[in-house]
C-alpha cells in the first residue's frame, strides 16, 4: 500500500492477515454500534447501556468472555464432522466476499474484472454452511430453519442480481474499482461537482438491493431461519460458545460486506468526486474512512428495519420475491437499457 | 384400443373433483412421512410450560394436541386445608399477571356466604385495582404479540409501560405481582397519600402507550399479513368450547360479565363500552384488547373522580367462620370468565372450591383451531389467545 519495495510473498502475507483481521473487526463494530447501542436506544434497554460505566462500552467484551468460557457441546446424535465444519464454511464465505471490496485506490486484495458477480456468488456459499448446520444438528427445529434458509436464499439471490445488473449496464463494467471510477469521474448533464453516484438513476435497484440483502442476511422482516419465537434459534439452536460466535461473526461480517457492496455500487464507494482534485496519495488514507462512513449509513438503514418490523411468513416471503421484486428488477433493467441506448 | 376418451362415469360426480386429480397423484408420489414436533414444554412461545404435540406435513400442521399439567399445583385441594384469609395468598398465583383480579371473585363468594358487604370505598378501590391489573396484563400482551410475530421492539415497550401500572399496584398494596390485599369485608389499608394523582398521570402514559402500539403494529402491513384471517374462531363454536373474555368478544359476541353478569364491585355505577370485532381472527383479538386497555384506563379515571369517602372495612368477627352454604361467583377477568364455586360446611376453611379459570377453556379450542395452519401461525394463534400457564394448570 505504501510505496515500499516488498516482494509478492510479503504482500500476500499482509493481505491475508488484514482480511483475517477485518472480518471479526467489522463484525464487532456493527455488533457494538447497532446491536448493542442503537438497539438499546430504540428499545429502551437498560442492560447493554450499563457495564463499564460510560455508555456500556464493556458489554461487548463481556459478551466475548461469556462466549469463550461456554462449554462446547456437540449433540450425541449429531454428524460430528459436518457439525464442526458448518460454522467455518459460513465464515469463509464472508472472508471471500471481502476479497473484492475496494477501500482505496490500491487497497484491495484482487480487483477482479467480474468483481460484482464474484461477490454475490461467494456470498451465497454461506447457505451450504447453514444447511449443513441444520442437518448435522439432528434437531427438528434446526432442520426446519435450515430448509427455510435454503428456500429463502435461493429466492432472493435473483432480485439481488437483477438489481445489480442495472448498475453494471450503466457503468459498463463488472469490476468494483471500475464502477467506483465511473461514479467518481462521471458528471450529471455536464455538472461534475458530486461526480455521478449511481443511486440517482438506480434508486429502484438500490431499494431492491437493500430488501434482497436483508433476506440474504436473514434479518427481520425475513429472519424466519432463526425466528426466535418459532424455531427457538433455527439452524443455530444446537451451537454453543465459540461455534455460535462463528455464526455471529459470519452474520455481522456479511452484513458489513453487503453494506460495503451497496455503498460501492450506488454511493460511490471509497472515492470522492474526481472534480474535487484530491490526489490519489491522500485518498489512500481518506478512502477507507469515506467507505466506512458510507457503510455505516447503509448499515444503519438495514438495522433500523431489523429492529422495527415484524417477521413475514415463509410463503409470504416467497410471494414477495417472485411476484414483486423480480418483476420490478426486470422492469428496472429494461428502463436502464432503454435510457442507456437513448441518452 | 379406441382412440376416443373413455366415457365419463354414469354416476354423479362433482366435475371439480377431476381438476385436482393430477395434483393428487403427484401428492401421493411425493408423499413423505409426517414429522412430530414437540413445541414445549420448554419453548419461548408457550409462556411457560404448555406442551403442544404438533404433527407436521412440511410446515403445515396436520394435528395439534395440547398437553397440560406441567405446572399443576393443586390449588383446589390446597385451599381445603387453609382458612379463608389464607386462601387469597394461594389464588393470587393462579393468573399471576393479574393477581388482584383473581382475589375478587373468591372474596366476593365468602362475603356473600357470610352476608357481609364491603363498604363503597372498598368496592371502588377494588374496582380500580382490578382495572389496573387488567391494564398491566393487556399492555404486556400488546408488546408480547409483537415479539411473537418477530418484532422485538414492542415487547420492550410493553415491559416498560407496564412498570408504571405495577408501581401503582405496589404503592397501594405493597406487592408488585401478588398483592394479597383483599380482606373479607374490605381491604387491608386505605390508599396512600398522593396515589390518586399518580394514577391520573400514569393513565396518560397508558393512553400514549396504546397509541404507540397502534402505530407500531396495527397499521403495519406485515403484522396485518401475519394476523388477518389467521385462527378464526366462529362465535358459536367459541361459545361451545367455553372461550370467554376478549377472545370471544373478538368473534363478535357482545358479552361482558362486568355489564351482563350479576352486578359486582362498582361496575353498575360505571359508564363503559364493551368492544367487539366481527372478524374473530388473531388481528381482531389484538384490536379488541387494545381498545379494552384504553377503556380500562378511562374506567380508572372515572372511578377516581367518583371515589366515595368512608371506611374501607366492614364489621367482621375476629375469627372468620363462614356459615353453611354454597356460592358461585363469576367475574370478567383480564383473560376471560373466572369463577369460584365455594361450598362451606361452617368451618374456618371451605369444604370444597371449584375454580373455573379462563385460560383452561380458551386453550381447549386449540386442536380445532390449529388444524391446517403453518408453524409460524401456530405461534401467532397461541400469542393472540393469550393464556397464562398458571391459569390453565392451576
Amino acid at each position: 500500500m505504501i510505496a515500499l519495495d516488498i516482494g509478492w510473498g510479503t504482500t500476500l502475507a499482509i493481505k491475508t492477515v488484514m482480511i483475517l483481521a477485518i472480518v471479526p473487526l467489522t463484525a464487532l463494530v456493527l455488533g457494538y454500534v447497532f446491536l448493542l447501542k442503537m438497539m438499546s436506544h430504540m428499545q429502551s434497554r437498560l442492560g447493554p447501556m450499563d457495564p463499564g460505566g460510560f455508555h456500556g462500552w464493556f458489554q461487548l467484551v463481556g459478551d466475548g468472555i461469556k462466549f469463550i468460557q461456554k462449554e462446547d457441546i456437540t449433540p450425541g446424535q449429531a454428524d460430528k464432522r459436518v457439525f464442526a465444519l458448518a460454522p467455518a464454511i459460513v465464515v469463509i464465505s464472508t472472508f471471500l466476499v471481502f476479497l473484492v471490496i475496494p477501500a482505496g485506490p490500491d487497497i484491495i486484495v484482487k480487483d477482479l474484472n467480474v468483481g460484482v458477480f464474484y461477490a454475490l456468488a461467494v456470498s451465497s456459499l454461506s447457505v451450504i454452511g447453514v444447511l449443513m448446520a441444520g442437518w448435522a444438528s439432528a434437531n427438528k427445529f434446526s432442520l426446519l430453519g435450515a430448509l427455510r434458509a435454503a428456500a429463502q436464499l435461493i429466492a432472493y439471490e435473483l432480485p439481488l442480481l437483477l438489481a445489480v445488473v442495472g448498475v453494471v449496464i450503466q457503468a459498463g463494467t463488472m469490476s468494483l474499482q471500475g464502477i467506483v471510477a465511473f461514479q467518481s469521474t462521471g458528471s450529471i448533464f455536464g455538472f461534475d461537482g458530486i461526480g455521478f453516484p449511481l443511486i440517482l438513476t438506480q434508486f429502484i435497484g438500490f431499494a431492491l438491493f437493500l430488501v434482497a440483502s436483508q433476506a440474504e442476511l436473514t434479518q427481520t422482516p425475513f429472519d424466519m431461519p432463526v425466528a426466535e419465537s418459532e424455531l427457538v434459534a433455527g439452524y443455530m439452536v444446537e451451537y454453543t460458545g465459540f461455534r455460535f460466535l462463528f455464526f455471529f461473526i459470519g452474520e455481522f461480517g456479511t452484513a458489513f460486506a453487503f453494506a460495503a457492496i451497496a455503498a460501492t455500487l450506488y454511493l460511490g464507494g471509497w472515492a470522492l468526486p474526481a472534480s474535487w482534485g484530491i490526489s490519489m496519495g491522500v485518498m489512500r488514507f481518506l478512502g477507507p474512512l469515506v467507505l466506512f462512513a458510507k457503510v455505516m449509513g447503509v448499515a444503519f438503514l438495514m438495522f433500523w428495519v431489523r429492529f422495527t418490523y415484524p417477521r413475514l411468513r415463509e410463503d409470504q416471503l416467497q410471494a414477495l420475491a417472485w411476484k414483486f421484486l423480480i418483476p420490478i428488477g426486470l422492469v428496472n433493467i429494461l428502463l436502464t437499457g432503454v435510457f442507456k441506448v437513448a441518452i | 384400443m379406441s382412440t376416443t376418451n373413455p366415457p365419463l362415469p354414469e354416476f354423479d360426480i362433482d366435475p371439480r373433483a377431476f381438476r385436482h386429480l393430477a395434483d393428487a397423484q403427484v401428492g401421493v408420489e411425493l408423499d413423505t412421512g409426517d414429522m412430530i414436533l414437540n413445541l414445549g414444554p420448554q419453548h419461548p412461545a408457550t409462556h411457560g410450560t404448555l406442551r403442544l404435540v404438533v404433527r407436521l406435513d412440511g410446515e403445515r400442521v396436520v394435528s395439534a394436541d395440547p398437553v397440560i399439567g406441567y405446572m399443576h399445583r393443586g390449588y383446589e385441594k390446597l385451599v381445603e386445608f387453609r382458612t379463608y384469609p389464607q386462601i387469597t395468598t394461594l389464588i393470587n398465583r393462579i393468573d399471576w399477571l393479574s393477581s388482584f383480579a383473581n382475589e375478587v371473585p373468591f372474596i366476593d363468594a365468602a362475603e356473600q356466604l357470610m352476608g357481609i358487604e364491603a363498604p363503597p370505598r372498598a368496592q371502588y378501590i377494588r374496582t380500580v385495582l382490578t382495572e389496573l391489573s387488567r391494564i398491566s396484563t393487556f399492555v404486556l400482551f400488546l408488546g408480547e404479540m409483537g415479539l411473537q410475530v418477530g418484532a422485538l421492539t414492542p415487547a420492550f415497550y410493553g415491559f416498560r409501560d407496564r412498570e408504571h401500572v405495577l408501581n401503582l399496584i405496589e404503592a397501594a398494596t405493597g406487592g408488585r405481582f401478588h398483592p394479597n390485599f383483599n380482606r373479607i369485608g374490605g381491604l387491608k389499608v386505605d390508599l396512600p397519600w398522593g396515589w390518586v394523582n399518580d394514577t391520573r398521570t400514569a393513565m396518560k402514559t397508558i393512553f400514549d402507550a396504546c397509541d404507540t402500539f397502534e402505530d407500531l403494529l396495527v397499521g403495519n402491513e406485515i403484522f396485518e399479513a401475519r394476523t388477518r384471517s389467521i385462527g378464526i374462531i366462529p362465535p358459536e363454536l367459541g361459545a361451545a368450547y367455553g372461550v370467554s373474555g376478549s377472545n370471544l368478544r373478538a368473534s363478535g359476541v357482545d358479552w361482558d360479565l362486568r355489564r351482563d353478569g350479576k352486578p359486582y364491585l362498582a361496575y353498575p355505577d360505571l359508564d363503559f363500552k364493551v368492544w367487539t370485532h366481527p372478524d374473530g381472527d388473531s388481528f381482531a383479538r389484538y384490536w379488541v384488547r387494545l381498545q379494552e386497555t384504553r377503556e380500562a384506563a378511562r374506567m380508572v379515571l372515572q372511578l377516581l373522580d367518583g371515589m366515595p369517602a368512608g371506611p374501607i372495612m366492614a364489621k367482621v368477627p375476629r375469627i372468620i367462620k363462614v356459615p353453611e352454604g354454597e356460592a358461585w361467583v363469576e367475574t370478567e377477568n383480564p383473560l376471560g370468565q373466572m369463577g369460584y364455586y365455594v361450598i362451606s360446611k361452617g368451618a374456618t376453611g371451605p369444604f370444597r372450591v371449584k375454580i373455573r379459570s379462563a385460560s383452561f377453556s380458551n386453550v381447549s379450542i386449540l386442536p380445532w383451531l390449529l388444524r391446517g395452519v403453518f408453524v409460524p401461525d401456530v405461534i401467532t394463534i397461541l400469542a393472540s389467545l393469550y393464556f397464562i400457564l398458571g391459569d390453565i394448570d392451576r
